[in-house]
């Protein structure tokens, strides 16, 4: 199985990817640009997001709203922004490609005439109630920014959450919105995926007409700051939350780099499912936790994994952090079982296969193509991405376990109800988080 | 533009691009939906099986028809305990062994609980479609449901009982239901209480497997690679064993109670309000329900509606602000939700208000806004047909909701029809502005003053342990 493309380059140094699926009449128009928060700065941060938010609240020539035309023409569409980077999405019946494309050009091309001081305020209060909305009023919601801002340090690029700080977001000044376009939104920052219902040739034609006008920009160099932790930091803070929630978590490898599978692979096999090792011991057998989970989250730079468990009504953190640390080393010594790879194996098969499903909206197969483009240069990385998880073996899981999940150098978080710090892990001091 | 007259990319002779006007689309491609191959099996189970051959998977999806609306009074959440034991262990496997089963394939298997039904999907690849079929049967009709692993179950939904106490969106759902439906069947969370899950016995949930999980009430859709007689044959052979009539639909029984109009939970120091407004309005089986998208799509139910233009794009009080009529098999609710800044919270209201009373006539659809609505419902419909879960979910609607065969053929051309009068009717007959009710989970110290001068009387204060 694989995502049969072709690849061009305009002339500005939009990168174009086109595949051709007639299953469905439909076209998905998915746009990467390469800046996420990770391109902002300390006591700037917030600010990827929030550009985001500008960007559908229309263009010189369509000064309108963004969602109206394309919702008229039966599209669904979005974007998002992380650490890394921001996407834009349409998805459309074939006979509106033309209108998604005049769409994302004009706001790539001809965004800031249209932008206003007015708009620019509504859209720092809706952030600023986005951010309310899923972590402020949320249980645990500020565990993001506590873990971030224990894993990287003050500096590093992975320091602060995509969504940003409170302060930073009321700061900002509409001059460095325009100084933001002008630096990252422009073609030989960007890569544009077209999959669906298209003639490529045609569909090409089509970019070129939209796009190919737009000047090109001065490309953006990458970013590398490297970020390790020398200890086991360990903090704790109150919330509004019945139950005690404990996380702990490493600095991994980079997003397909040596060990990003395995780490994919070792958190599945401990923490994800009823047949995981630590769901089986924490929820199925001592009955100490509520949940447990566990994930590789990859980034661009480096990556983190993390382990998360709620103790039960009378439990401590103590006592979850002593099971899961004594299940990491047992991984560690033993490394996973034959059966654990096999399942890992078809899992990992499944997965592929549901997402060549779909061409569009956020993990579609236009987004696989611009994620392997953007990260890699290199869109047809589809089939290696599925073998990097076919040929992890009990070796490579166990070395990589010994090497990156190491109980001395971790951070551990616990979140505890108002007036329960005595049921956070031992040795935690308070942690400051807003 | 031909293939061979496409110019070189970025050569600078590609046709400018015209920014005077927006390109006009295309016409929307005709789009036939899948059919749907129909068998009844001696014990009463439907399979359904649709082709969908564009990657190597099957997607299974066991629909159920008796979900939380069936649980006995005084028993909330009974139908979700019996949905969350299914997977507990079958025979003579425990728990662990059914799940290591599903493992080996890579299966993806859930199990989902509404108040009209009880859902489990599993999807696989081709390959072990057979294999699949066999242990969602295991699951489905011969669960364990064994005393140690209900007492286990039960605990693992108290405590999250407990921690949904925590989350302002959580609280305002089940709280809603409760003040709009009372002891109704749709009165209370899927979840069910504290109290009532303390007071259940594994022997209740035997008993409610034993008479709503059943195959008269069953209907299996196979999606993939599949031949229609080949699929019967294995789920013959999977399900010949499952037996036993099931009981009686619950009824849409009995007076709703008369619920004040203003309604808070307190939740001291929030820095937003968990917004509910809404009334118990109308069923999926209503005449009026083409219409009814329609209007809500203008209202509440796209980023470009009316509620969320005015609460999010002109005013900033919120993230985003939504409504939709809840079609069941009863009479469903309907409602608008946000989560809005404390400091919005009276003026979020008095303008939710004012929009829905306005849809009904003082303020009637534009001829654009009708456009764009029906636009927007109709020109994209073929995406919702994309993936094998989409197609099962479709299906699912039919089987649910008794549904006619042509109907996804007919959806396109009878939301067409839907004129300007008909949303301006249809809300007016089943929205009524008198019988609205407003629900804030909030900082009432924050908002008590200027949410008491809205009109709408006192507020009446409900503790948050009252659901």
């Amino acid at each position: 199985m694989n995502i049969p493309f072709t690849q061009h380059t305009l002339d500005n140094g939009l990168e174009v990817i086109l595949h051709e699926d007639h299953a469905c009449p439909i076209v998905a128009v998915n746009l990467w640009y390469h800046v996420g928060s990770k391109n902002e700065r300390p006591g700037h941060t917030g600010f990827a997001h929030l550009f985001e938010h500008l960007m559908f609240e229309g263009s010189q020539h369509h000064d309108h709203g963004f969602f109206q035309p394309l919702q008229g023409a039966g599209a669904t569409l979005n974007g998002s922004t992380n650490a890394d980077r921001t996407n834009y999405w349409e998805v459309v019946p074939s006979g509106a490609l033309e209108l998604a494309l005049w769409m994302e050009s004009d706001r790539m091309g001809y965004l800031l005439p249209a932008l206003t001081e007015a708009k620019f305020t509504n859209q720092r209060d809706v952030v600023l109630n986005e951010r309310r909305q899923n972590y402020e009023n949320r249980p645990y919601g500020l565990a993001p920014m506590a873990l971030l801002a224990a894993l990287f340090p003050p500096d590093h690029p992975y320091h602060w959450t995509t969504i940003g700080d409170i302060a930073d977001l009321q700061a900002v000044k509409l001059d460095e919105v325009r100084a933001f376009f002008r630096r990252y939104y422009h073609p030989a920052n960007a890569s544009i995926a077209l999959a669906g219902d298209i003639d490529p040739d045609r569909a090409l034609a089509l970019v070129d007409q939209y796009f190919g006008e737009i000047e090109a920009g001065e490309r953006v160099g990458p970013i590398r700051m490297d970020a390790s932790l020398s200890r086991d930091v360990r903090i704790q803070f109150e919330d509004r939350v019945e139950l005690p929630r404990l996380y702990l978590a490493w600095i991994t490898p980079a997003m397909f780099a040596p060990g990003d599978a395995d780490l994919d692979l070792a958190t599945d096999l401990l923490a994800n499912g009823k047949t995981s090792r630590l769901y089986r011991r924490l929820v199925f057998d001592e009955r100490l936790a509520t949940d447990v989970s566990a994930s590789q989250n990859s980034r661009e730079m480096m990556g983190y994994a993390q382990i998360t468990a709620t103790a039960a009504p009378g439990h401590t953190l103590a006592e979850l952090e002593r099971v899961i640390l004594e299940e990491i080393a047992r991984l560690a010594a033993d490394g996973p079982t034959d059966e654990e790879i096999d399942r890992g194996r078809v899992q990992a098969e499944t997965q592929f296969m549901f997402r060549l499903q779909t061409v569009g909206g956020f993990g579609g197969k236009s987004d696989q193509l611009n994620a392997y483009n953007v990260f890699l240069k290199d869109p047809a990385y589809f089939r290696k991405d599925l073998q990097r998880y076919q040929t992890c073996t009990k070796t490579s899981l166990q070395a990589t376990v010994n090497r990156y999940l190491d109980p001395a150098r971790r951070v551990t978080l616990s979140i505890v109800p108002n007036g329960g710090v005595s049921l956070a892990a031992p040795d935690s001091s308070a942690a400051v988080v807003s | 533009m031909s293939a061979g007259r496409a110019p070189r990319p970025g050569s600078g002779r590609a046709p400018k691009a015209d920014r005077a006007q927006l390109p006009v689309p295309g016409p929307t491609p005709a789009f036939p939906f899948p059919a749907i191959e129909k068998s009844t099996l001696p014990n009463g189970l439907r399979v359904w099986t649709m082709q969908h051959t564009q990657v190597p998977l099957v997607a299974f999806t066991l629909l159920v028809r008796r979900g939380a609306s069936s649980d006995p009074a005084g028993q909330d959440g009974l139908a979700a305990v019996t949905a969350d034991m299914l997977d507990e262990g079958s025979g003579d496997r425990s728990a662990i062994e059914i799940h290591e089963a599903l493992a080996r394939l890579g299966a993806q298997f859930d199990t989902d609980i509404g108040s009209d039904a009880t859902v489990a999907s599993v999807t696989v690849l081709s390959r072990f479609a057979q294999t699949a079929l066999q242990l969602l049967s295991d699951i489905v009709v011969r669960p364990a449901i064994r005393e140690e692993d209900f007492l286990r179950v039960r605990q693992l939904r108290l405590h999250r009982l407990a921690q949904m106490r925590d989350m302002p969106g959580a609280v305002a759902d089940r709280a809603f239901l409760k003040i709009l439906y009372g002891p109704h069947p749709y009165g209370h969370s899927p979840a069910g209480s504290e109290a009532s899950l303390a007071a259940m016995r594994v022997d209740d949930v035997r008993a409610f497997h034993a008479r709503a999980i059943r195959p008269g009430a069953a209907t299996l859709i196979a999606v993939g690679d599949c031949d229609h007689a080949a699929m019967v044959g294995l789920a013959s052979d999977a399900f010949a064993d499952w037996t036993g009539s099931v009981e009686a639909e619950p009824r849409d029984g009995g007076s709703l109670p008369n619920a004040a109009g203003l309604n808070v939970v307190p939740r001291p120091r929030a820095p937003q309000s968990e917004l509910r407004i809404g009334q118990v309005s109308v069923a999926r089986d209503t005449p009026d329900y083409h219409p009814l998208v329609v209007a809500n799509t203008i209202l509440g139910g796209q980023f470009v509606s009316r509620i969320n233009l005015n609460l999010r794009e002109d005013k900033g009080l919120t993230y985003g602000a939504r409504t939709a009529f809840e079609f069941r098999r009863h009479r469903g609710p309907f409602v608008l939700q946000a989560s809005v800044q404390t400091s919005g919270t009276a003026k979020a209201i008095e303008e939710s208000l004012g929009e829905i009373a306005g849809i009904r006539g003082p303020r009637p659809v534009t001829p654009a806004e009708l456009e764009l609505g029906i636009a927007a419902l109709t020109r994209g419909y073929a995406r919702s047909f994309e993936t094998g879960e989409q197609l099962g979910r479709a299906a699912l609607q039919l089987a649910l909701y008794d549904l006619p065969d042509d109907y996804f053929e007919q959806f396109v051309p009878t939301i067409e029809r839907v004129t300007a009068d008909d949303v301006s009717r249809v809300m007016a007959r089943h929205l009524d502005p008198a019988r609205l009710i407003t629900l804030v989970v909030g900082d009432l110290d924050a908002i008590a003053g200027d949410i008491g001068a809205l009109g709408l009387g006192e507020p009446t204060v409900l503790p948050p342990d009252a659901f």
